[in-house]
C-alpha cells in the first residue's frame, strides 16, 4: 500500500496515516511545515510504516500540479491511495466584507483541491488503478449564513469528485468524497460547543480507512447518520430554515 | 484567534472535585509556547493536564488554564540497542505498550493503569509492583524537554539543569509543560507472567511474605480485606520465559456507562465483594501463567470504573509509612477503619524498597504503602480520613498527592520536608488547586 497525503499535518490526516502505518504502508506526507511533517514521519515509522517521507509544498499556489504529482509518485514508489485532507475554515464575517478573504477560502478549499484532483485522476487513469480520497464537509449540503463561503467551496468539491467518480465508472480507479460532520480538530478550535454530534479525528480516520477499501461511494458521510441529518436539513422548507439558527 | 475554550465541568478521576477551566489543546510541540504566552496575557494561572487519572485536585486548576497535552502523542525516536524511547509527553503508556511489547520491550515501572500519559507518569513519579527492585518511574527517565513560561524549551537530565530535573520528576506539573521525555524500556522474553497467589490471614504473615519475596520475585503486591482486618491475598510474579503460546490479541473490555446510584456501594456489598475476593484467592492459591495485561492492569478492563461510586465520587487515600513504624501504623489504620465502620472496596498493601526516588516531591519511601478508596459521604468521610492522617503523621509517613484532594497544608509540609526547595523551582505562572491549598 502506497499512500500520498496532501495537508498531512491536519488532525484527520494524521489519524488516518497511523492506520495505514499500522499495516506497514509506504506514506508520503505533503504539507507546508517541514518541522511538523518530520515529527509526524518519525512517529509513523515507529508505528510500522515501511516508508514515511515528507515533502514541502505550498499546495494552493503550486504552478505545475501535474509535474509535482509525478514527483510525489516517485518519492512514494507509486500511488495507490491519494488523500486530499487540507482546508481552511476562514472567517465568514470577514469574507462577507472583503472579497479577497472570500477568494482565499474558495481558492484553498475549491480551486486548488480541484487542480490536485485532476492531476491525481490523470495519474490513476494512466495506471488504470488507484483511489482518490477527498475530504469534503456536510457544510456543502446546504448554504447557511454561518459559513456559506466555506460551504460553497465544499459543495463545489463534492460535485467535482462525483464527476471524477463518474468519469472513472466501470474502469479501474475510484474517487471517493468523505463528508465529516463537525469534528474536534485544530481547524474548528474557534467554533463553540462540543456536543454529542461532534466526532473525533480518529473516528473520521477509521471511516476513511475502511471506505477507501470498499468499492462503494462516491459520497460517504462520516459518521453515517449525517446522511440522514443532512437529508432533512436539505429538505426543510425555506420558511422553517430561515427561522433556524444553525 | 484564541487557543482556549471554556470548559464548565472538568472533574478529576475521583469525581469529588470539579471546576471550570479554560482549556487549550496543542496538537504540535511548537504550539506549547504560544499557548503558555496567551495564558500569561490573559492572566490565567497555568497547569498541564494529561489523561486526567489523578484522583484529587493535583491535576485541576479551577479558574485557570489547563493545557491538555494528549494531542502531543508522537514517538520521536527509539533505539533498540539501548531500549531508550523518546516520545512526546501526551503519549499514553498504553500506546508505548502496544508499540514496544511486540518488539520485546516493557515499561521498567508501571502503575496499575496503562491509560496515563508519559508526562503524567513523570509528574507524579508513579510506582509499580516492582518498587523493591526498580524504584519509581522517574528512576528510568533519562531526559525531559520542559517548556516554561519563559517561552523556551529546556532540556533536563542528571547533567543538564539537574535540580530542575529532580523538581520536575514528581513535580505535579508545576515546573512547566513536559513536552517530551526519554524513558529507558526494559527487555522481556515474552508477554506472559508467572504469578503466584498466596492467601494470608494476618499482617504478620503479610510482612513475612513481603520479606521473602524481595529476592527472586520481580513484582509483589497484595490485596487486603479492610472489614475482616488483616486477611488478604498476596501476589508475586516474574516475567515468564519465552513460550510458543501466542499472546492473546483481543482483551475483553467492559464499561460502566453511567454513574451508579450511591447506595450500591455500602458496607454490605463491600463486605460481600471482599469475602468473595478472599475466598477466591484462597481456593485458587498457587501458580499460574497469565497475560501481561491481566496481571498489571485488571481494572483497565472496565472503562470508567470510577462511575461505580456514583455522582458524589470517591476519595482515594494512599499513605506510606517508614519501615520502622510499618507494622504498628498499618495495624492501627486497619483498626481505625473497622472502628469507624468504614470499608474500602479495594485496598492494596505493598512494601517499598530502598531505592531512592530522584524527585524532590516523590511519594515512595522505604516502608509500607496502603491504598484505600472510600465513597464520598461528605464530612463524615473527610473527618474519618483526618483520623488516618493522625496515624500516618505519628509514624512520620506521608500521603500521595496524585490521590489526594483534602490533606492539610501541615500534613503535606511534614510529609515532604524538601517542599520549600521544590517550591523554588515552581514556574511562577503555573499552579494547581492542590498547590494553592498546601503551599499557598
Amino acid at each position: 500500500m502506497r499512500l500520498v497525503i496532501l495537508g498531512a499535518t491536519s488532525a484527520i490526516a494524521e489519524a488516518t496515516a497511523r492506520l495505514y502505518a499500522a499495516e506497514g504502508a509506504a506514506i508520503l506526507l505533503v504539507g507546508r511545515n517541514d518541522q511538523r511533517l518530520s515529527a509526524m514521519a518519525n512517529d509513523l515509522r515507529e508505528r510500522g510504516a515501511r516508508l514515511a517521507e515528507t515533502t514541502v509544498c505550498d499546495l494552493v499556489s503550486e504552478p505545475d500540479v501535474m509535474a509535482r504529482l509525478e514527483e510525489f509518485a516517485a518519492l512514494a514508489g507509486g500511488i495507490d491511495h491519494f488523500l486530499i485532507a487540507y482546508g481552511v475554515m476562514g472567517l465568514q464575517g470577514e469574507a462577507e466584507k472583503d472579497p479577497a478573504a472570500a477568494d482565499a477560502v474558495l481558492r484553498v478549499n475549491f480551486n486548488s483541491v480541484a487542480a490536485w484532483s485532476l492531476a491525481a485522476a490523470a495519474y490513476f487513469e494512466r495506471e488504470r488503478r488507484g483511489t482518490l480520497l477527498v475530504i469534503g464537509s456536510v457544510a456543502g449540503d446546504r448554504g447557511r449564513r454561518a459559513n456559506y463561503v466555506y460551504g460553497a467551496a465544499k459543495a463545489g468539491v463534492a460535485a467535482f469528485v462525483e464527476g471524477i467518480a463518474h468519469r472513472f465508472a466501470d474502469t479501474g480507479p475510484r474517487a471517493l468524497l468523505i463528508k465529516p460532520g463537525p469534528t474536534d480538530t485544530p481547524m474548528t478550535r474557534g467554533m463553540a460547543g462540543r456536543g454529542m454530534l461532534w466526532s473525533s479525528p480518529e473516528q473520521i480516520a477509521a471511516i476513511i480507512y475502511r471506505q477507501a477499501r470498499k468499492a462503494r461511494g462516491p459520497v460517504v458521510y462520516a459518521p453515517w447518520f449525517w446522511r440522514y441529518v443532512m437529508l432533512i436539513i436539505r429538505n426543510l422548507p425555506v420558511r422553517v430554515f430561515n427561522r433556524m439558527d444553525i | 484567534m484564541t487557543y482556549y475554550r471554556p470548559s464548565k465541568d472538568i472533574r478529576s478521576w475521583g469525581g469529588v472535585i470539579r471546576g471550570e477551566h479554560e482549556v487549550a489543546a496543542p496538537a504540535w510541540r511548537d504550539e506549547v509556547a504560544p499557548i503558555i504566552a496567551e495564558a500569561i496575557d490573559r492572566k490565567f494561572p497555568i497547569l498541564a493536564s494529561g489523561a486526567r487519572r489523578s484522583y484529587g485536585d493535583s491535576g485541576l486548576n479551577p479558574g485557570g488554564a489547563l493545557i491538555d497535552t494528549v494531542g502531543l502523542d508522537r514517538i520521536v525516536a527509539f533505539d533498540p540497542q539501548t531500549g531508550i524511547v523518546r516520545a512526546e509527553g501526551g503519549v499514553t503508556l498504553d500506546t508505548l505498550l502496544r508499540m514496544f511489547v511486540p518488539r520485546g520491550f516493557f515499561l521498567p515501572v508501571t502503575p496499575g493503569t496503562r491509560f496515563v500519559t508519559l508526562a503524567g507518569a513523570i509528574a507524579n513519579d508513579v510506582h509499580g509492583k516492582n518498587h523493591h527492585l526498580a524504584g519509581t518511574f522517574g528512576c528510568w527517565v533519562k531526559r525531559i524537554g520542559l517548556v516554561t513560561s519563559a517561552g523556551q524549551e529546556l532540556e533536563l537530565s542528571e547533567r543538564d539543569n539537574p535540580s530542575l530535573f529532580r523538581a520536575t520528576i514528581g513535580g505535579l506539573g508545576l515546573t512547566g509543560v513536559i513536552a517530551w521525555a526519554e524513558l529507558k524500556l526494559e527487555q522481556i522474553a515474552g508477554t506472559l507472567m508467572d504469578v503466584e497467589k498466596t492467601a494470608f490471614s494476618n499482617l504478620e504473615e503479610f510482612f513475612e511474605l513481603s520479606t521473602q519475596s524481595e529476592v527472586g520475585w520481580t513484582y509483589a503486591v497484595s490485596w487486603i480485606d479492610t472489614i475482616m482486618a488483616g486477611r488478604g491475598v498476596f501476589l508475586r510474579a516474574n516475567h515468564a520465559p519465552a513460550s510458543d503460546r501466542p499472546p492473546r490479541s483481543s482483551e475483553r473490555r467492559y464499561r460502566v456507562p453511567v454513574n451508579f446510584p450511591g447506595f450500591l456501594l455500602n458496607r454490605h456489598s463491600i463486605r460481600l465483594f471482599n469475602a468473595v475476593c478472599y475466598h477466591k484467592g484462597r481456593l485458587r492459591a498457587g501458580r499460574e501463567v497469565v497475560p501481561l495485561a491481566r496481571f498489571f492492569y485488571p481494572l483497565d478492563a472496565v472503562d470508567n470504573w470510577n462511575r461505580m461510586y456514583g455522582r458524589r465520587g470517591m476519595y482515594q487515600y494512599q499513605s506510606v509509612v517508614p519501615a520502622s513504624a510499618q507494622a504498628d501504623a498499618t495495624r492501627e489504620m486497619l483498626a481505625a477503619i473497622a472502628d469507624a465502620g468504614q470499608s474500602s472496596f479495594l485496598a492494596v498493601l505493598k512494601t517499598f524498597g530502598t531505592k531512592t526516588s530522584p524527585g524532590m516531591l516523590s511519594f515512595p519511601m522505604e516502608g509500607t504503602t496502603l491504598a484505600l478508596d472510600f465513597p464520598n459521604r461528605g464530612s463524615e468521610t473527610t473527618r474519618f480520613l483526618d483520623r488516618l492522617d493522625a496515624i500516618v503523621r505519628e509514624a512520620k509517613g506521608r500521603l500521595y498527592p496524585a490521590k489526594d484532594g483534602r490533606m492539610s497544608a501541615e500534613m503535606f509540609r511534614l510529609g515532604y520536608p524538601d517542599w520549600q526547595e521544590f517550591a523554588k523551582h515552581v514556574d511562577p505562572q503555573f499552579s494547581s488547586r492542590f498547590w494553592r491549598r498546601v503551599a499557598g
